[in-house]
């Protein structure tokens, strides 16, 4: 009985299409049920009417897609864009040269990878609120540029848009630094002997080789930051004072205060769209190769 | 040979020397290359035959306050290597795989602020040099090209600056035999016809003879020999020369002098005479190398009598195509390779079998005195 049991199991996992199927099983399954699975219930709750209660009743509308065109919203949509992008090119303004030196600095560079991905150790929250401490109007900041007489008041930097970018790029900074250092560190040194060989400078061989060969990372870097950006709602209601909204405040609200779930949902896939959106130009930009990305 | 006009030296290497930790790559090295020279640096793997031309290129700094590296009669210790007048071929050519072959000659161009048609001008000849079709391969990128293709394309960046002195790092190391001997030709042609100073780094020693001007063969960091390659292959200075570049036998014995003022030496099993060399000395140890098709065999009792000859065994023949060898085995002195040239076995075959005894000759003048050490 064991015995045929047993043969019975081989047989199935000789069999090369039965093999494939048992190694994808649980991850499909599990994407099935908690990812596909939801998400085709936001799609089908984005078009349909508002339950009195909560919840949706029966029906198909588009009115919550419609309600978008307010500018309110519009305004929430556009600040949640732009925000996103600045936070996307400080990320990478600070985080290039970041990267450049790690990759540079021999066996230095673990320790210094490490102290890059030491913040993820600590919750997001609880860094957040570490943050509030450090910028509000008796913080650390403030109670430093006080005592060095640089001002003579308290500068007001909680519940602005600066501490929301701040935030932002304080939690995202770390996403940027790690795929450009990847990029970098596989650049191949003897390119840069040939470039210094035959004649360029240190800034040309900046420009014309390190940055265009360290594209990939620089773009992956770009979407790792924007897509979580866009998506945010804790810094913006933490260190923003909930006095702007991004669309991530907005569907949070939707689904928690206002109990408007189909307005959510509907918010939720407009991000997705923009998402999708951002991942095709990546897409396009690396299916033309690294020779597309030289002027 | 050489047709340049003679003043001075294009590359001085004086007393240069350059460690890395507690390992001396280059150490103590001097030499000079001459306007328009194909200069070879050959030697085997971890001799420091790289790290020369990287120091050359200034891609390495020489040891602190060890010696002097001038190009053009200029001392270049401090210079970074875009400011000197040369330009360098990668072993694994470091083509720019982000640019096609037209932007990687350009990129360079670009940065000297050369004016557009004077660009296009010298982007279309450099690749005409080497051999490539501006029109088809301008537009391809690195990865488009085969391992000929992208060698071509090297030499042809490297030379679209018209350099003084062009440094090539084993360029021809990746590519397969018969092109590799159609390139080390053309390579040898364009030194000629472009009167660059060409610093060749190689660890094929038929390929550095087939080339060069003047060979400077390294070991252990040091300079072993400098010189054309017939003085190179005929007359190697060390034990190590002779085995490097070319097949050796070896013999020695202790040097005396008879009455009429000519040298030889005696050893267990063996006495020979010597050509006078200035590096003989009465009663002292003497090496000699001598060159396998420079050797003859005969029966032992029709031995010249004006030739040295050992007595030995044959212990195998070795069908090489052009030559054959024979290995004759002498007692007390070891295996002594002979070329015996190949006259057709299928028509003419040779006479001698395995297990006879024959005699190995040589005449005394061709017989190499090796330094001691």
């Amino acid at each position: 009985m064991s015995i045929s049991w047993r043969r019975r199991v081989v047989r199935w996992f000789s069999h090369p299409g039965s093999q494939a199927w048992t190694l994808l099983g649980p991850g499909m399954s599990w994407l099935i049920v908690f990812f596909l699975v939801p998400i085709l219930i936001m799609l089908a709750y984005s078009f349909m009417p508002r339950g009195i209660y909560g919840g949706v009743d029966s029906g198909v509308t588009l009115e919550h897609y419609a309600r978008f065109i307010d500018p309110l919203y519009l305004d929430v949509l556009q600040r949640t864009f732009l925000w996103s992008l600045a936070c996307t090119v400080i990320c990478l303004v600070l985080g290039y040269p970041v990267a450049y030196l790690i990759a540079g600095s021999g066996r230095w560079r673990h320790l210094l990878l490490l102290l890059v991905v030491l913040p993820f150790w600590t919750s997001f929250l609880v860094r957040t609120f570490a943050l509030i401490f450090l910028l509000r109007d008796t913080g650390l900041i403030n109670d430093w540029l006080l005592r060095l007489g640089l001002t003579h008041e308290p500068l007001i930097i909680l519940y602005t848009p600066a501490a929301v970018m701040v935030g932002l790029v304080y939690g995202f900074l770390p996403l940027m630094i790690l795929p450009v250092y990847a990029s970098l560190e596989k650049l191949d040194a003897s390119l840069l002997e040939a470039a210094e060989v035959l004649g360029a400078r240190p800034s040309a061989s900046f420009w014309r080789v390190t940055l265009p060969l360290s594209m990939p990372g620089v773009i992956a870097g770009s979407l790792l930051v924007f897509i979580p950006a866009l998506g945010s709602f804790l810094t913006s209601d933490l260190l923003g004072g909930a006095k702007q909204m991004m669309i991530g405040n907005l569907v949070q609200n939707q689904f928690a205060a206002a109990r408007n779930w189909p307005f959510g949902s509907a918010a939720s896939f407009i991000v997705m769209v923009l998402v999708l959106v951002a991942v095709l130009i990546y897409l396009r930009i690396r299916g033309r190769g690294p020779a597309g990305t030289l002027p | 040979m050489s047709t340049a006009v003679s003043h001075q030296p294009v590359v001085q290497f004086i007393g240069v020397s350059k460690s890395f930790g507690d390992i001396r790559a280059v150490s103590d090295v001097s030499f000079e290359v001459n306007p328009g020279e194909f200069f070879s640096v050959l030697g085997p793997s971890g001799c420091g035959k790289t790290t020369t031309l990287r120091l050359l290129a200034g891609l390495e700094q020489p040891d602190e306050g060890s010696g002097e590296i001038r190009l053009l009669g200029q001392i270049v210790n401090q210079t970074r290597p875009y400011e000197r007048p040369l330009s360098m071929v990668f072993q694994n050519y470091a083509l720019f795989p982000h640019l096609s072959v037209a932007r990687d000659l350009l990129l360079n161009l670009k940065q000297r602020k050369t004016p557009r048609a004077e660009i296009d001008r010298r982007v279309g000849r450099a690749l005409e040099t080497v051999r490539l079709d501006p029109a088809l391969f301008g537009r391809r990128m690195p990865g488009q090209l085969s391992g000929g293709q992208r060698q071509r394309v090297a030499l042809a960046r490297a030379l679209v600056l018209e350099p003084a002195i062009l440094l090539l790092d084993e360029p021809l190391g990746a590519i397969d035999l018969k092109l590799r001997k159609e390139m080390q030709l053309e390579l040898k042609a364009l030194n000629k016809q472009l009167r660059t100073t060409f610093v060749y780094v190689t660890h094929d020693q038929e390929e550095a003879l087939t080339m060069s001007d003047r060979i400077a063969v390294m070991e252990n960091g040091q300079l072993a020999q400098l010189g054309t390659p017939a003085e190179i292959y005929e007359n190697p200075r060390t034990e190590f020369v002779a085995t490097f570049i070319g097949e050796s036998n070896f013999f020695q014995g202790h040097a005396t002098k008879d009455s009429r003022g000519e040298w030889s030496a005696h050893g267990p099993g063996l006495s020979f005479r010597v050509p006078d060399t200035p590096r003989l000395e009465n009663g002292s140890q003497v090496r000699v190398a001598v060159r396998p098709e420079w050797m003859d065999i005969c029966r032992p009792d029709q031995v010249p009598p004006a030739e040295n000859a050992v007595i030995g065994t044959i212990d195998d023949l070795i069908y090489l195509g052009e030559t054959i060898h024979v290995v004759v085995t002498v007692p007390q002195v070891g295996k002594v390779k002979v070329a015996v040239r190949n006259e057709g076995q299928l028509l003419k075959p040779l006479v001698w079998k395995r297990g006879e005894t024959v005699a190995v000759v040589w005449r005394p003048e061709e017989c190499q005195v090796l330094e001691a050490g």
